[in-house]
Formats: structure tokens, sequence, C-alpha cells
């Protein structure tokens, strides 16, 4: 309930969960992006007036400026799947509203709908826009149907690790558990080579009825083992 | 099933359908060795596996991990094929003038109303001096009143190449800046389209007025007659563009709003490409043909043709027989 993802149904039948990025990181790439905007610029302008500031350089320059402020994103997006540069750092991109790669017709129309967004003043409208809607989608992403999301991390190396003494082989539960019990103590074996050992031992130390004594952690971690089919 | 035995069984399809979306990703495929035949079929398979582990509750590094596999095929199989659209060709020939013609309602209403606000303040800038400076001030006045002076105005003077280019590039960068932001604005309820339309009329209507009172009705007529067909009509078709976007927020009809401006926006998109064609073009012209010292019934009958080329072209191309 307290994610922020998007679903999509593919033609499959499955759901796949698009996690939408919010104001946050997405104002982030940004300032990212109009920086770099902003140092294309700056060599632009050394470059073409560094044989003095004739109208052929100024009227190069003039050029180049209208195809950085209006082409840079839409090149990006379309060209390197979703991404511009600054969204590249901060881990974003930008996708169809169906998860599929961005194209032109709608790069196109959420980069020149910024200017809507802007209005009145300050990128009010988009701001407002992003924090009403549950995809955090500005003006121009609702009218060009898109979404901004998080690229996936690496898949974490949260597999539950292998038993590693004796003390951790397969062990039942002592009591049937629910599902979500079942899936809270495998969450707690995947997640407990990432804790420190004393904060680790205080959480398995909380079920008590059904470590049952000594070293709860392993026990815990035995009984994750049981639970996910590991042979002893 | 048990997580171990569920991976198990799904393990060797997994991985495998992970290296070929990574040969897929980059570009490659069965040309460079890689095989990637069975890749769609062990993608419906994943999504299976996806759907399982997600019902079964399965390890949440799993489902992530499935999720992952599936969201790659899914982007890859089903994205569009880029560029079937972006045709120039296509785009001029006749998807922008079909899409002109399919909002002629709008156009006209934006032609008549530009035109006829324009026609209506050059009337009163013609008849009184200084309704000019309601909206302008001295300074901009007289450097006008300079550029196009009949005696010695620069317009009189010719310029050389070096201006030329500068300008071309100015007048892309000003014009088709404004045309993408009076269209953008548009979705505003249609208020940033109807106050460029109007602010364009006024200038243009206050300037020709007051310029024919004073004697420089040749040398500013032949100056714009060739480029305005391209210009003032682009600028028109950005307005009429940005204003479908406001009717659509404003009277959606049948549709949600979301929809109706969605519909909008795509319908729209062609009219823009268009309109920022016509807008270089104008620069061009802008830039290196109106300040040319040429004869005033050359340039005026150069202008009358373009004017009829674009009305022609506007109204007929794309057309298909019997249409």
């Amino acid at each position: 309930m307290i994610d922020t993802i998007h679903a999509v149904q593919t033609p499959e039948g499955v759901d796949l969960a698009l996690p939408v990025a919010g104001p946050a990181p997405r104002g982030l790439a940004y300032g990212l992006d109009l920086l770099i905007q902003g140092v294309a610029l700056s060599a632009a302008q050394t470059l073409l007036f560094s044989a003095g500031q004739t109208g052929f350089a100024i009227g190069l320059y003039l050029i180049a400026v209208f195809l950085l402020v209006w082409f840079y994103p839409v090149l990006f997006e379309v060209l390197s799947r979703g991404q511009t540069p600054g969204k590249r750092l901060v881990g974003v991109r930008v996708v169809h509203e169906n998860g599929t790669p961005i194209g032109w017709s709608a790069s196109v129309l959420r980069n020149f709908l910024l200017v809507a967004d802007f209005l009145p003043l300050l990128y009010l409208a988009g701001v407002v826009s992003m924090c009403v809607d549950p995809s955090f989608r500005r003006l121009g992403d609702l009218a060009a149907g898109t979404l901004v999301v998080h690229v996936a991390r690496e898949p974490r190396a949260l597999r539950a690790a292998a038993p590693a003494d004796e003390r951790e082989r397969p062990v039942a539960p002592a009591l049937p558990l629910t599902l979500e019990e079942q899936r809270a103590v495998i969450a707690f074996a995947e997640r407990a080579p990432l804790l420190s050992s004393e904060r680790a031992d205080e959480i398995a130390a909380i079920p008590s009825s059904l470590t049952q004594g000594a070293e709860p952690r392993a026990r815990l971690v035995a009984i994750a083992a049981w639970l996910l089919g590991r042979s002893a | 099933m048990k997580l171990a035995a569920f991976e198990a069984q799904g393990r060797a399809r997994w991985d495998r359908l992970a290296v070929q979306l990574d040969a897929l990703e980059l570009g490659q495929g069965a040309a460079d060795g890689v095989d990637v035949a069975d890749w769609p079929a062990l993608y419906r398979q994943v999504c299976n596996d996806l759907a399982l582990a997600r019902d079964r509750q399965l390890s949440s590094a799993l489902v992530e991990e499935l999720n992952q596999l599936a969201l790659r095929g899914h982007q890859l199989l089903y994205q569009a094929r880029a560029g079937q659209w972006w045709s120039l060709g296509r785009v001029l020939g006749s998807e922008f003038p079909r899409a002109v013609r399919r909002e002629w309602k709008l156009v006209l209403v934006c032609h008549l109303v530009f035109y006829s606000l324009a026609l209506g303040l050059g009337a009163l800038a013609y008849r009184s001096p200084d309704v000019i400076y309601s909206v302008m001030d001295e300074a901009s006045v007289r450097q006008f009143e300079g550029m196009y002076d009949p005696e010695q105005g620069t317009m009189r003077k010719g310029r050389g190449a070096e201006d030329d280019a500068q300008m071309f590039g100015f007048y892309i960068w000003n014009n088709v800046s404004i045309a993408f932001r009076t269209f953008a604005s548009g979705l505003a309820f249609g208020v940033g389209a109807i106050a460029s339309l109007v602010w364009n009329a006024l200038s243009l209507g206050l300037v020709a007025g007051h310029l024919t009172r004073e004697g420089s009705a040749e040398p500013f007529f032949t100056f714009i007659a060739a480029h305005s067909a391209f210009e003032l009509t682009a600028m028109l078709l950005a307005g009429a563009a940005g204003m479908r976007l406001g009717l659509a927020l404003v009277a959606p009809g049948a549709h949600t709003r979301l929809s109706a401006v969605r519909a909008a926006a795509a319908q729209s998109l062609p009219i823009i490409a268009g309109a920022a064609l016509m807008l270089v073009v104008a620069a061009g012209i802008e830039a290196f043909w109106s300040p040319r010292l040429l004869p005033p019934a050359l340039k005026l009958s150069v202008g009358g043709v373009l004017w009829a080329l674009v009305a022609l072209w506007l109204s007929l191309a794309g057309r298909a027989r019997g249409d």
C-alpha cells in the first residue's frame, strides 16, 4: 500500500510492477540536465566565438541554443532508452504507460508540454500534478501517456544464504505458521546477512515461542531453510 | 510447491532468458551468433512463473527477479517500431495538411479573429498617430520607424551575408520557440494560445497601420510579403493546435478530460511538426530573401505566389482520390 507501484497488465495476463519515481529524483535529474545543457552551451560559445563574434558564429550559436533547449531531452530519451544524461545519473527512465520504451511522439509531447507544467510560475502546475497523481505524472506525462520509473537495481543478492553450519540445517517449525508468518521468517533469513549481528539477534529474539531457547537467530534461519524446501 | 523445487525447475530457463535479453538489448541477435530464436516462448513461460511465484508468495527477492525479467521481455516484445511516423516526406506531404484540415473550423476561427483584429487595429493606428504608444514605448517605435524609413531606413541600404546568417539563427530560435510555447501553453484552458494570438495581431496590426500612416508602406509590405505566407500561417496553426488542447480540457464531450486531452495532443502533433518546419522555411526567406533590394513588384508577386502555394498545399496535399 505504501509503495508507489504502477501495475501494467501484459497481454500474457501478468501484472508487471513499475516503481514510479517521485518529484524529488525527477527534480534532481532535471537540475542535472539543466547543468549539462548549460555546460554544453558555454562550450559551444567558446568554440564558435573563438574566431570573433561574426554574424555566422552568432547565427550558428542561436541554432545550437534552439536545438539544445527543445531537442536535447527528446533525442536522448528516444535514442538512449528513455534516459537523458541527468536521468541516467539519478537512475530513472521514461517509459510509455504500458511499460514499453518511449517513442518520438510521446517524447516530443511530454517535453514540449513542460512549458505548460511551468505555468503559472516555477513549475507549479507540474509539481501539483505530480503530487496529486498516484503515478507522479506531470501534465506532460498525462497528455503523452508516459511514466518516469526507477531503473531496476541489479537483482539484489537477497537470497537466503545456504545454511552456514550444522545449527542452520532445515528444521520444521514447532507451531503451524500462517502464510504471512512464513514470509516474515523467509524475509528475515534473506536480510539477516545485511544486518549487524546484534540487531539480527535482537529481531530474532522477538518470536520467542517459535525459536524456543538459545541461538534464536540460527534457529530462524534453519526454519526458513525448511520453509524454502532446502534439502538437509 | 516449495521455493527450492520451484527454483530448481525454473532456474535454467530464467538464466537462459536473461542471457538472451542481454544480447537483444544490445541490439544483437541471431546474426551475432546468439541463439535468440525461442525467447518469446521463454518470455511467456517466465510470465507464468512470475504469476505463480507471486500467487504463492514465494520469496520477494525471487518475485522481484522474475518481475525484472518479464518487464525487460515485455519492453522488447511490445516496443513500438520507431521512426514510422517521423518520416519527413509523409509529414509534409500528407500528415500535416490532413491534420490541419481535420481542425479546419478551429483554424478558420483563428484566421478570422487574427486578421480582423489586425485589420481593425491597423485602421485605428492609421487614423490616429497616438494609438501605437499605448502598447509600445517610444524607443521601439523610433527603432522600427528607422528600419522602414522610405529614404534612408536600414531596409533601403541592404545588408551583408554576415547579418543574414545571424538573423537566420535568431528567427529560428525566436519564432519556432514561440510557436512551441504557444502550443504548449494552450493546455492552460487555451488561455496561452489565445493570448499569443491576440498579442501577435496587436503588434502586426498596429505596426502596419502606423508605418502606412508614416509613408513606409512600401518598404514594410515588400519586406514581409514572402515570409509572412509561412510565418503567419504557421503561428496561427500553432495557436489552433494549442486551442485544441485547451478545448479538449474545457469541453471534453463524451470523453473523460484525460482521454480528450490525450487524443487532442496526438492529433495536434503533426500540426506542430509542420508549423515548426514552416517556420524554419520562413526564417530562411526572412533572412536571405526579404531584405534583398529588388523591385517592389517582383517582391510582392513572389509573396503572392508563396501565399497561394501555402494555401494550395494545406488544402489539397494528402487527399486521397475522390476525397
